[in-house]
């Protein structure tokens, strides 16, 4: 029995190889839709991006206006446009930015020219990975424990509390807790991601101004989200206990602990694999919101002023971002899902 | 976006201010010694992040605020909104108006350390006007029929036309430095994000999304600024923004009318800082589509306007911080013409200039009818805007009780352009401009200028007011202006083609340590190198 284990695992990876390399195919032609549809969309909004120089103008003539435009390549059919942006992609060239800066779109996002912890995709992609594991460290095991305190008083209070922080607006949230920490207790800073000093501060320093800056920001984004998990984890717990190797579990004795961690846990833990994937976009639109309340220079912010200004290389080139995140993020996902669960990944 | 939207705090950082009707500071800060003197820093909130730091290429009020600080103009506004000369120490008008000659300063430097030359102010004019240069400034250097460079520090422009509105086009939008830009594609230069200029300040360092900090001119031609940094601090959320002031991160800020009234009236506030108050270079109106029937007839317009309470409006949407407007200038501004028509509120006369042009309650559901129709009409604002949607929703109580039925639709700013004022429709817009320090109105009241995109998209049309416009761009001579602008504002109020609602007043507020601070007519920034902190309350003495 011991020594058949290694063919199998043989045939596992070929398996999971071929596996990887069909899901990533697939992903050419949905990154193709998602990037045609966001387009076509985009360019269905009304206004243009040369209304912030033209619109209500004194000093705009027509013809003005028209250089404008075909300044930006707008005068041009949509599909057209389409192509070009196509072509350009291809080259990983997002182009460059509508505004009035002109510069190449990959530098706003991600700009070589600043450190990287500067960097507006890291902060983001920083942010998020942060708040997912601070989202999984609570939600998990208030999870489980009020599946396992089923009906009790703890079950009711953590079950409101969740509820509360999901129906709750995050920008209220956000400014009530500046109010209190910031202002009236004066403990923690309000916005942006470090203090004006910053470049003064010793090694040490530097590190807990940084989690100073991070604490609202985090709080609030986790608290808003814990209830999608924990309220998951609870219910696939629930389920699990009720199996019958719980009670074969439980009767041969093993302590509670064992019978929770060791055997309900690992199995309650797989919907909440596929729900981690799904909660990409969830995030990364979220941050377009705490990241304008905060200040933080992130790429959520960018996009909201490039939404604002209709500009449609930014808009797109995080669109796509987004997008080839959230692919990566659902395959990661599966990709789990399979060495956590054999029956998946011996393929029937 | 930025001309017709009444965002207060990106005015306040263009037009800035305005007269000083209450420049009262409210503040305990006193003792230690007043002497001005050089350090310590100022921490400006903005909304928006700069875009592009050549004045010519940018659009923004956040970019204009910033590229104000380190780019001078030939000339520039003085206190009483008379032009005074900046780079230019004096200029000559020829006597038919056509050719002004500037006489430069000697002696400027760039922050580089070449020297200032009547060559960039060409350089910088033939940038402008370049095909491939994307600015939005480009129509008064259009004018231009010649421009040339007689020595050194001689710049000579000569027009086809008199234009009056030029001279002072002639600001920071066309200086540029030649040899550093000179056969460069200006649009991708390093000088967007690091400008090298000439002004107060220059710029140290911009992380974006974040901040940016300048840092004070020692070399400055009109002398070295007290402060020697500026930081703008990048705070997208208002509400953000004054929870920092709150806690000390910015020292300035522009505040709503609440913030003014309630939320900066407490201990603290006196203690800390100190608020200005003075009207806005801007204006909301109620405007009527001169095309439709009902609002065609004079009659109409001028009983709706008797039948709203701009006082009223002023008191509760202003919490009283603004003026009611007469015509489409700022009260005290030599152009304004106190004695107009004002239309006080009086609804029993609104009444009777409803009967007198047909419109009376035949039903008796309390809604004035004509043709069997009754008077119910949409006013049609942006989104976004709590300011004109409470100011909309008084106008309907009042409405109400002349017999109007209004109803109020807030669209989404890009759609609201494109697809009803555009395309004209609409019946009534409410809406605000921010003007401009020149008199001149041309492109909204012209009556050629209806056509789709053009300003004047109510449609107005009178041959006088035409007339006027022309005779008022065509002469640099401020009497002639004057009269020309005085009598335009009677027949605007006689006419009503809008309901001029309001002037707001600009409320910034700066930390009390700050001094030097004098409200004028403009604004306060104008004299921005001069003001200081003691030196016993300086607090930034470290370069953040």
């Amino acid at each position: 029995m011991v020594c058949a284990e290694k063919p199998a695992a043989a045939y596992d990876g070929a398996i999971m190889l071929a596996y990887l390399a069909k899901r990533l195919l697939e992903m050419i032609p949905t990154l193709f839709g998602i990037t045609l549809i966001s387009f076509l969309i985009i360019h269905l909004a009304p206004g243009k991006p040369t209304d912030a120089l033209s619109e209500m103008n004194p000093k705009m003539t027509p013809e003005a206006r028209e250089r404008l435009e075909k300044y930006y390549g707008l005068d041009k059919p949509v599909m057209v446009q389409y192509g070009l942006w196509l072509k350009r992609i291809i080259k990983l060239d997002f182009g460059e930015s509508f505004s009035m800066d002109r510069r190449p779109v990959m530098q706003k996002i991600w700009d070589t020219k600043q450190p990287i912890t500067e960097r507006r995709l890291f902060i983001t992609f920083m942010l998020n990975v942060m708040a997912m594991i601070i989202i999984l460290l609570i939600a998990i095991p208030i999870g489980i424990s009020s599946a396992t305190h089923q009906h009790t008083l703890y079950d009711k209070i953590t079950t409101t509390t969740v509820f509360v922080g999901f129906a709750m607006p995050s920008f209220w949230l956000a400014l009530l807790l500046m109010l209190l920490f910031g202002v009236y207790l004066d403990w923690l800073p309000i916005s942006g991601l470090k203090s004006m000093n910053y470049d003064a501060l010793p090694f040490w320093g530097k590190v807990i101004d940084r989690v100073r800056h991070l604490v609202l920001p985090l709080f609030v984004v986790a608290f808003g989200s814990l209830a999608a998990d924990s309220r998951y984890m609870r219910s696939s717990m629930l389920e699990v206990i009720r199996q019958d190797y719980v009670t074969v579990a439980r009767a041969k004795g093993l302590p509670e602990r064992v019978v929770i961690y060791r055997h309900a846990f690992r199995n309650a833990l797989l919907p909440l694999i596929t729900l981690i994937g799904l909660s990409v976009p969830g995030l990364i639109g979220g941050s377009v919101i705490f990241e304008n309340i905060f200040g933080i220079p992130g790429m959520g912010q960018l996009f909201f002023n490039g939404v604002m200004a209709r500009d449609y290389p930014l808009i797109m080139a995080i669109l796509t971002i987004g997008a080839f995140l959230t692919l990566i993020g659902n395959l990661l996902a599966d990709v789990g899902y399979m060495l956590a669960d054999p029956r998946i990944r011996t393929g029937r | 976006m930025v001309f017709l939207s009444a965002l207060f705090l990106l005015i306040l950082m263009i037009t800035g201010c305005r007269q000083q009707n209450a420049g009262t500071a409210d503040s305990d800060v006193k003792n230690g010694d007043e002497n001005p003197a050089y350090g310590d820093a100022i921490v400006e909130g903005t909304i928006g992040e700069p875009s592009n730091l050549i004045p010519m290429l940018a659009s923004d009020s956040a970019s204009h605020a910033v590229s104000g600080l380190i780019f001078n103009g030939l000339v520039k506004y003085d206190t009483d909104l008379s032009i005074t000369g900046d780079l230019a120490e004096s200029w000559d008008i020829s006597r038919d108006g056509l050719i002004i000659t500037f006489h430069l300063r000697k002696g400027v430097k760039w922050t580089d350390g070449a020297d200032f030359t009547a060559d960039d102010v060409l350089f910088g004019y033939r940038t402008i006007i370049d095909e491939k240069t994307p600015s939005a400034y480009k129509e008064d250097f259009l004018q231009v029929k010649k421009a040339e460079v007689l020595d050194r520090f001689t710049f000579r422009v000569t027009y086809d036309k008199p234009f009056a509105p030029a001279l002072t086009s002639w600001g920071s939008l066309v200086i540029l430095p030649r040899h550093l830009l000179g056969g460069k594609d200006i649009t991708k230069s390093d000088m967007t994000r690091d400008p090298i200029g000439l002004g107060p300040y220059k710029l140290s360092k911009w992380v974006s999304g974040q901040e940016l900090l300048l840092e004070s001119n020692k070399d400055y031609f009109a002398g070295r600024p007290y402060l020697d940094h500026y930081i703008y601090k990048v705070i997208p959320d208002p509400a953000t923004m004054f929870l920092e002031l709150k806690t000390g991160g910015i020292d300035m800020m522009g505040l709503t009318p609440i913030q003014y009234t309630k939320q900066t009236d407490t201990a603290f506030f006196r203690k800390n800082y100190r608020k200005y108050r003075f009207p806005a270079f801007q204006y909301t109106h109620l405007a009527f589509n001169q095309k439709h029937p009902w609002f065609s007839d004079k009659r109409v317009r001028q009983a709706i306007a008797f039948g709203i309470d701009k006082k009223e409006i002023v008191d509760v949407v202003l919490f009283g911080l603004g003026s009611p407007a007469t015509g489409p200038y700022v009260p005290n501004t030599w152009p304004y013409n106190p004695d107009v028509k004002k239309y006080e509120y009086n609804p029993e006369l609104a009444r009777q200039l409803l009967r007198e042009s047909g419109w009376q309650d035949i039903d008796g559901d309390g809604i004035v009818d004509k043709d069997g129709k009754p008077f119910h009409f949409t006013i049609l604002t942006n989104a976004g805007n709590a300011l004109r949607k409470n100011t909309a929703t008084i106008i309907q109580w009042r409405l109400e009780k002349i017999g109007i039925k209004v109803d109020i639709r807030t669209v989404e700013w890009s759609t609201f352009i494109n697809q009803f004022i555009d395309k004209k429709r609409f019946e009534a817009v409410l809406l605000g401009w921010s003007i401009g320090l020149d008199a001149d109105q041309y492109d909204i009241w012209h009556s050629s200028k209806t056509k789709e995109k053009e300003l004047n998209f109510i449609s107005f049309s009178n041959s006088e007011v035409d007339e006027l416009l022309e005779k008022g761009r065509r002469t640099f001579d401020l009497e002639k202006r004057k009269k020309a602008y005085f009598r335009i504002q009677e027949i605007l109020a006689d006419e009503v083609p809008y309901i001029f609602l309001y002037v707001p007043d600009a409320t910034p507020i700066v930390h009390a340590r700050i001094r030097g601070i004098t409200p004028t007519p403009i604004g306060i920034s104008y004299n921005l190198p001069k003001w200081y902190v003691p030196k016993s309350l300086q607090r930034h003495t470290m370069v953040p």
